[in-house]
């Protein structure tokens, strides 16, 4: 029997790399410890869609439809629910008897982890960024204390929830022709009573990328020395393709909107490029960034604790910079 | 109407982490220990629906006697009352707490019950839903917006890329984040009055389902390039960008 079960997440009914993520993951997972896995997915998600999971390895994809689990609310006009998703995934769960529960940690699967593994009578351990297999147990790594240091956490009950941090687990592409099985929210035992939380409406901000999602992020801080000149900061984002991100400094004074923050009042960001543009790398903003693959540091102070964390640095002013910089990269991509 | 809010108390966010000599916590010495700033923005929360409509604020934390300080913290804010659920020194896990505050919560009976978003030492973000979940609950977490009317609430709730609004049914749980509201300086009014408040101790029992085996550091990088000619820098750096670290 499959021990396995990974949680695949559809934004607008598609699937998003962090889905791949998990199920890669889930995958190494199963070969590990001699097991095999299964996908469920919550998604108004077409088949040929869903099949698109087969490309990470996925053979077996249990299908919920979603507008047959909101059919079964007592409000109407709602678009999805945490908690009947929940509910759903556990109820399957607990009917198959899977063991390890993995799911993506982004807004949708921390919501929902925790109440899962309540439901299912599993630990739970969120953020993990690394795992081993030991003599057929598993143990997890996760930042703590803002990433300032690693946790190693076992679990002492059979069963597990994990999330896994975002973008820090590789999809790999491995072709499998994935069965889809659709399963209705009746043999699930879900009622009105489930739908506890309900999400009546979502509210896209200014349609932009946002830091939590992208692979590249360019982000400023004091050293531009006003909003306006935030601009150099975007027309660089734009030529790399890049998302925005601001220091709490110039969120504070209003320059950027919160939703760009990075840092331990704000987002946690594991990009694959993260340059940071007059930002002094404050302790709070590294614990947001300091995974990220590689660090650009523009600063025009030498001794600014950004460069320690650093990969490639330049000591100079953002204003000459950054125009330079973005002009250099346009030149290159042609 | 009746507030729960729940407080942690954590190594203030400018600390320094060093791994004690277990190997399994991090060294205490020189840190200081503030409320979980989160835990702050749900007890601005707690006691500004006080202010509209009436009722107590309890604060609730689990931890040795140290843990007071962030009870009265709260109460400095506004809170009435505080309740202690007294551990020992030795490890339990965000299971455990969500399982106590659970039991705790369940006799108080609130209509409103308020965490942080997340505790800054494990950064768990669990202890929210779980204990919600427990107690049968509907939970929202991340809320950055949070307007009640009669039996519901609706919450904003902070995702990538945007917000989502969730309906819900009172009691239900709420975990703050940034945003929500501007949290309180104490006066020296509201400190005074603070010291007469009185905290409730009462005993904690570990239910642990995990078990922390170890902490590191960060594997420290290697030293970056960095270079000091300004301007003239960026050509390299672009190359380097394209061909060593291949991310361009
Ligand atoms: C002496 C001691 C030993 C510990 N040993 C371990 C260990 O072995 N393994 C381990 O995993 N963790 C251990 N911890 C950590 C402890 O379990 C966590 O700090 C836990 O309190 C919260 O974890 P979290 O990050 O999941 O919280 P989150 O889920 O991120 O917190 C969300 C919210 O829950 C509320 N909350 C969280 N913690 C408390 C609390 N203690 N009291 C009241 N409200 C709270 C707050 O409102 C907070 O904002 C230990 C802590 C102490 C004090
Ligand atoms: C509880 C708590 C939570 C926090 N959470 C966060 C958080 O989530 N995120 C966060 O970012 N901060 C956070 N902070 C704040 C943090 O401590 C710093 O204050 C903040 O990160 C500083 O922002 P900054 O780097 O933009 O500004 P500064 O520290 O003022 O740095 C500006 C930098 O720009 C450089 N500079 C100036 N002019 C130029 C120029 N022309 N060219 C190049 N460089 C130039 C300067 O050398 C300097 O290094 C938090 C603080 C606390 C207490």
């Amino acid at each position: 029997m499959n021990k396995i079960l990974i949680v695949a997440e559809t934004k607008d009914n598609i699937f998003k790399s962090n889905a791949f993520e998990a199920v890669t993951t889930g995958k190494h997972m199963a070969e590990l410890l001699g097991t095999g896995y299964d996908v469920i997915t919550v998604t108004d998600a077409p088949d040929e869609h869903l099949k698109t999971l087969g490309k990470y390895g996925a053979s077996k994809v249990f299908h919920i439809s979603l507008t047959e689990l909101n059919s079964k609310s007592p409000a109407s006009g709602i678009k999805y629910s945490h908690s009947a998703i929940a509910s759903a995934v556990s109820n399957f769960a607990n009917s198959e008897g899977y063991e390890i529960i993995i799911i993506s940690g982004t807004a949708f699967g921390k919501e929902i982890a925790p109440a899962i593994s309540v439901k299912t009578d599993s630990a739970v351990i969120t953020d993990c960024t690394r795992y081993t297999v030991t003599e057929g147990k598993i143990s997890m790594k996760r930042p703590s204390y803002a990433g300032k240091c690693n946790t190693n956490v076992n679990y002492t009950s059979g069963k597990i929830v994990i999330t896994l941090r975002p973008n820090v687990f590789k999809a790999e592409v491995s072709e499998t022709d994935s069965e889809i099985v659709n399963i209705s929210p009746d043999n699930l035992n879900i009622s009105a009573a489930d739908f506890k939380t309900c999400v009546t409406d979502v509210v896209v901000s200014s349609g932009k990328l946002d830091v939590a999602e992208a692979d590249i992020i360019v982000s400023g801080g004091r050293g531009l020395r006003n909003p306006e000149s935030f601009k150099l900061v975007e027309d660089l984002a734009e030529v790399l393709g890049a998302a925005t991100g601001a220091s709490r400094a110039v969120v504070d004074a209003g320059w950027r909107p919160h939703g760009e923050q990075v840092g331990q009042t704000g987002k946690t960001v594991s990009p694959s490029l993260y340059v940071a543009c007059g930002i002094s790398g404050a302790i709070q903003h590294l614990a947001g960034m300091s995974s990220s693959k590689f660090i650009v540091a523009i600063n025009k102070d030498k001794d600014a604790p950004i460069f320690q964390v650093a990969d490639y640095g330049i000591v100079g002013d953002v204003f000459e910079i950054l125009p330079a910089l973005t002009e250099e990269i346009k030149k290159i991509k042609g | 109407m009746k507030i729960v809010v729940c407080v942690s108390l954590v190594p203030d966010s400018t600390t320094k982490v060093k791994i004690g000599a277990s190997g399994k916590s991090i060294d205490e010495t020189g840190v200081s220990f503030i409320i979980n700033p989160y835990d702050e923005f749900a007890v601005e929360e707690a006691v500004q629906l006080k202010e509209k409509s009436g009722g107590e604020v309890i604060a609730v934390s689990v931890g040795t006697d140290r843990s007071k300080e962030a009870i009265k913290k709260a109460f400095q804010m506004g809170a009435d009352k505080g309740i202690l659920l007294k551990s020992g020194d030795a490890d339990f896990d965000s299971f455990s707490v969500a399982k106590n505050l659970a039991e705790t919560i369940k006799e108080l009976n609130p209509d409103v019950i308020l965490f942080g978003k997340q505790s800054i030492d494990f950064d768990g973000s669990v202890v929210a839903s779980m204990t919600a979940e427990l107690l049968g609950l509907p939970c929202v977490n991340v809320v950055t917006k949070l307007e009640l009317s009669g039996n519901e609430a609706i919450a904003e709730r902070e995702i990538e890329g945007g917000k989502e609004v969730v309906k819900t049914s009172l009691p239900a749980v709420f975990g703050a984040q940034k945003g929500l509201n501007n949290p309180r300086y104490p006066n020296l009014k509201s400190i005074m009055a603070s010291k007469s408040k009185p905290i409730e101790e009462k005993p904690f029992e570990a239910k642990s389902m995990t078990e922390l085996t170890g902490m590191s550091l960060p594997d420290s990088k290697s030293s970056g390039k960095i270079f000091t000619d300004g301007v003239q820098n960026v050509p390299e750096l672009v190359r380097l960008l394209r061909e060593e670290a291949k991310v361009i």
